[in-house]
């Protein structure tokens, strides 16, 4: 650490004195203290990394208890709502709670680096973003315990399945706790996409010009803004979902004059583009670590920009695509049918961007390689499906038959999760400061691709054959069980390949035994690789100006006009901003909130329907003093000064 | 503590030039215009579709009150003019002005609150007709006790513009009372004028939303 170089450390701001009633922990604070009021973008994303893994490996698990279900037929390891409430909870905490947050780990941990700055734009509500996520989780997860279970309404959550008369259970929760916990996972993406917004626009080192920006960082920018353009379209449709079901508004309503065909539209809206802004991430680390394997510069690098930014702008017009069975009519269908072949081109540019990198390079086969491989490889194929899918008469066989499963999880699994794991296998070592185990991570890499693909090739098959998804079982004699059986298999060896990968990532952070990994051990060429590894508090002893594309890489290997400089320390230090209780205040409040509007329904004595808020109430008071705390202790601060070589 | 660190505080030197605060509120912006596009397509989809419930006919212009409703539209229109200047005085570094200007907005934000509050219990409550009969009377589920959808489109999109506003008026308030501490400078300007983006865009969706919602229903 750089405490050896502080010689001044600013004394108290004058903001600090006067809140002394929720004193802010110091610079020199450590424990759970620091980690409940860090603001520093390292640490958010280590925890959300951290809190991801472990919702994976629910979600997994739910995964295979839904396969346990399937191996034979009439089986009955799950009841029917059972594995209804499986699968609405794998796929929720799968997109809400594992891949985006696992994205978000990157952002925060390596976009602030790659761009050349201390931290992002607003670290405190980067913190709040934090905690709101973690409150989701467990809103969601919290729901196993209440009235009627987990939601058992799928992902998508179609009316009129959330109608409260259609209920299976009376008075069942499970919907109520799907709707507020995605409103506020919604509230923690929307925060932490203003943040990267604003940092990545803003906060650039002196050079960094945006076409020097690495790809990583741009694919960083498209999410965000996707994720603030689409998540409003879900956060309304569920406040009119929540009208509906808590104060009989009729949005959704078909027996009283409202269309559960709106929900569909505005889901779509929302979940389309929601597609994007979980492979985009994915496409970005796939983009920084190919051309380092690869020891040649990204071939194309305005181009696959381009071609992200076009992918992001047209996922707003293709939604409809999910809905082609729906009748919507013919010219609809036409446009949205034609919208969705043409998104096919900005990707496969991509794709022939990442081969023509590769081409003629001096490639080596480490485990981030081998992800990134198995990544363009698997997002092929899904992506094949996927223009299968694009053609209205393909799609009304496909749809609702495993095929779909099996294109989307060749998508996001074969895709996303193929990425993220390569940007664990890349950046770990930076975050950790050591290097994992190449072997095992060689190991997880082929249990993964093996179980990955006798899971879920198979499923075209069965869908072709005939099998519909989201159908706790089947009957004898349709010829689905052999290839149930090695999908099967094939999910335990993927969940085994998963635990191992889980578990190295973790041990990477305690086992003091590994190999240090130095400031660039694969030879990297973008600016966090000029860091130590792990990374100072304060990221950069001085403001880098950058000259060029690939800094790091430019620095070791290019012409000296090319290598980066150092602003030099000004009288005032390093500003680094102090730690907080703010957030974790108002993240409470605002979860309080959530569980008050969940309970605030009862019945009296008379059978009456009463409502009481009282728990809404304080946790809405607490929520508006945690702000005006927030407001009234300002960003505080204080300064170091470390030495030039202490980066 | 120097002043000069106090400001870079404040201020850091950005990419851009333009301050963190200013694109956070733009990107904020951009959201919030996707949270009442949302809003108001969902009860432009809904608008004919259901006129005919049940036995009721729905004549909507029998429900609204357009008088009162065109008088609140010209108070919030003109909160933004107090609020213009309100930015324009902390910048010139005028505190007493800055104060009387964010009154002034705060004042009209709240009688505009007082309009919809007015017009909302009118709505839900309903009319007597001549022979003293409860008609037009509008909830958030029906319609004269029929369900319908209009109540629900209605109320959900100007109750959340109406929750805008009110959000708007404590974070005036705020700094209202925060001008009184004495710590006041135009190091402050820049929150001034992203309360001050707010609140034009609060009342640019209005301006959408009074001829959309309301106007549309006497000429189409």
């Amino acid at each position: 650490m750089a405490i050896e170089s502080i010689k001044y450390a600013a004394p108290e701001t004058e903001t600090a004195v006067k809140t002394k009633a929720f004193p802010r922990p110091g610079q020199h604070t450590s424990g759970i203290i620091d980690w409940l009021t860090t603001i520093d973008h390292k640490k958010i994303g280590f925890l959300y990394g951290l809190t991801a893994l472990f919702f994976l490996l629910l979600g997994g698990l739910e995964a295979l208890l839904i396969r346990s279900q399937l191996w034979d037929h009439n089986m009955s390891v799950l009841t029917n709502r059972q594995y209804n409430q499986m699968f609405t909870m794998h796929g929720t905490t799968m997109v809400f709670l594992v891949i985006m947050p696992l994205s978000a780990a990157f952002f925060n941990f390596i976009m602030p680096l790659q761009i050349g700055a201390r931290d992002v734009a607003f670290p405190r509500m980067n913190t709040l973003s934090l905690w709101c996520f973690i409150a989701g989780g467990i809103t969601l997860n919290l729901s196993w315990f209440f009235t009627g279970g987990s939601p058992a309404i799928g992902w998508f959550g179609y009316a009129p399945l959330t109608d409260t008369r259609f209920a299976e259970v009376i008075g069942d929760m499970g919907p109520d706790f799907w709707v507020f916990s995605l409103q506020i996972l919604g509230i923690a993406s929307l925060l932490a996409s203003f943040n990267f917004i604003t940092t990545i626009i803003n906060m650039r080192a002196p050079g960094m010009t945006m076409m020097r920006l690495p790809v990583f960082t741009w694919m960083t920018l498209i999410v965000s803004f996707l994720i603030i353009l689409a998540f409003p379209a879900i956060t309304i449709a569920l406040a009119e979902l929540m009208f509906d079901r808590t104060y009989g508004t009729n949005f959704f309503d078909f027996l009283e004059g409202g269309k559960p065909h709106l929900w569909q539209h505005l889901f779509w809206i929302f979940g389309h583009p929601e597609v994007y802004i979980l492979i985009l991430p994915a496409m970005g680390i796939v983009s920084e670590i190919i051309p380092v394997f690869s020891r040649k510069p990204l071939f194309g690098y305005g181009l696959i920009i381009f071609s992200g930014a076009i992918i992001g702008f047209m996922g707003f017009a293709v939604w409809s695509h999910h809905m082609f069975t729906t009748g919507m009519g013919i010219v609809a269908t036409s446009a949205f049918s034609i919208l969705t072949m043409l998104i096919a081109i900005p990707t496969g540019v991509k794709i022939f961007n990442w081969i023509g990198t590769m081409w003629g390079g001096r490639i080596r086969f480490d485990t981030p390689m081998l992800f990134s491989l198995g990544f363009i490889t698997m997002f092929m194929i899904g992506g094949f499906t996927g223009i299968m899918h694009s053609s209205v008469p393909v799609d009304a066989q496909h749809q609702d038959s495993y095929f779909v499963v099996a294109h989307f999880h060749y998508v996001l699994i074969g895709g996303a999760l193929f990425g993220l794991f390569a940007g664990f296998y890349f950046w770990l070592p930076k975050m950790s400061g050591r290097m994992m185990n190449e072997k095992l991570g060689k190991l997880v890499f082929t249990l993964m691709f093996i179980g990955f693909n006798l899971t879920f090739f198979p499923m075209h098959y069965l869908g072709m054959i005939g099998q519909p998804r989201r159908t706790h079982t089947y009957n004898e004699g349709h010829g689905f069980e052999t290839w149930n059986q090695v999908a099967t298999i094939g999910a335990m060896i993927l969940g085994i390949g998963i635990a191992i990968g889980v578990y190295q990532f973790v041990n990477s952070f305690f086992n003091k035994k590994l190999k240090p990994a130095g400031k660039n051990p694969w030879d990297a060429r973008t600016l966090e690789w000029t860091l130590s590894s792990p990374v100072k508090e304060y990221n950069f002893a001085r403001n880098p100006i950058i000259k060029s594309r690939d800094q790091a890489w430019e620095n070791k290997y290019g012409s000296r006009d090319n290598h980066s400089e150092k602003e030099p320390l000004d009288d005032h230090g390093v500003h680094m901003p102090d730690r907080s209780w703010c957030p974790l205040i108002t993240g409470i409040g605002l979860f309080v909130l959530v569980l008050g509007m969940l309970f605030h329904q009862g019945i009296d004595a008379s059978g009456e329907l009463v409502r009481d808020y009282t728990f809404a109430l304080i946790g809405g008071v607490v929520f508006v003093l945690g702000i005006i705390m927030w407001a009234i202790e300002g960003p505080g601060g204080y300064h170091l000064f470390p030495k030039e070589s202490e980066e | 503590m120097s002043e000069a660190v106090a400001l870079d505080h404040h201020e850091p030197v950005t990419s851009t030039g333009i301050p963190n605060k200013k694109v956070l509120m733009w990107a904020f912006l951009g959201s919030d215009c996707m949270f009442f596009g949302t809003l108001i397509s969902t009860h432009l989809i809904y608008r004919k579709i259901s006129a005919t419930v049940g036995s009721n006919y729905l004549d909507i212009r029998d429900i609204f009150d357009i008088e009162l409703t065109s008088f609140s539209t010209f108070i919030l229109l003109a909160s933004s003019l107090f609020m213009a200047l309100a930015v324009s005085a902390i910048h010139k570094g005028n505190l007493n002005s800055t104060r009387w200007m964010l009154f002034g907005t705060i004042i009209f934000g709240l009688i505009f609150l007082a309009c919809q509050v007015y017009e909302f219990t009118h709505f839900v409550h309903g009319k007597l007709d001549e022979s003293g009969n409860l008609v037009h009377q509008l909830t958030l589920s029906s319609y004269q006790g029929e369900p319908h959808v209009f109540g629900s489109t209605f109320y959900v999109l100007t109750g959340t513009h109406g929750t805008h506003v009110a959000i708007g008026v404590f974070w005036l308030l705020g700094w209202l009372v925060y001008s009184f501490t004495g710590k006041m400078s135009t190091a402050h300007a820049i929150d001034i004028e992203c309360c001050g983006l707010y609140w034009h865009f609060v009342d640019i969706v209005w301006i959408i939303i009074f001829p959309v919602i309301y106007l549309m229903e006497y000429a189409l």
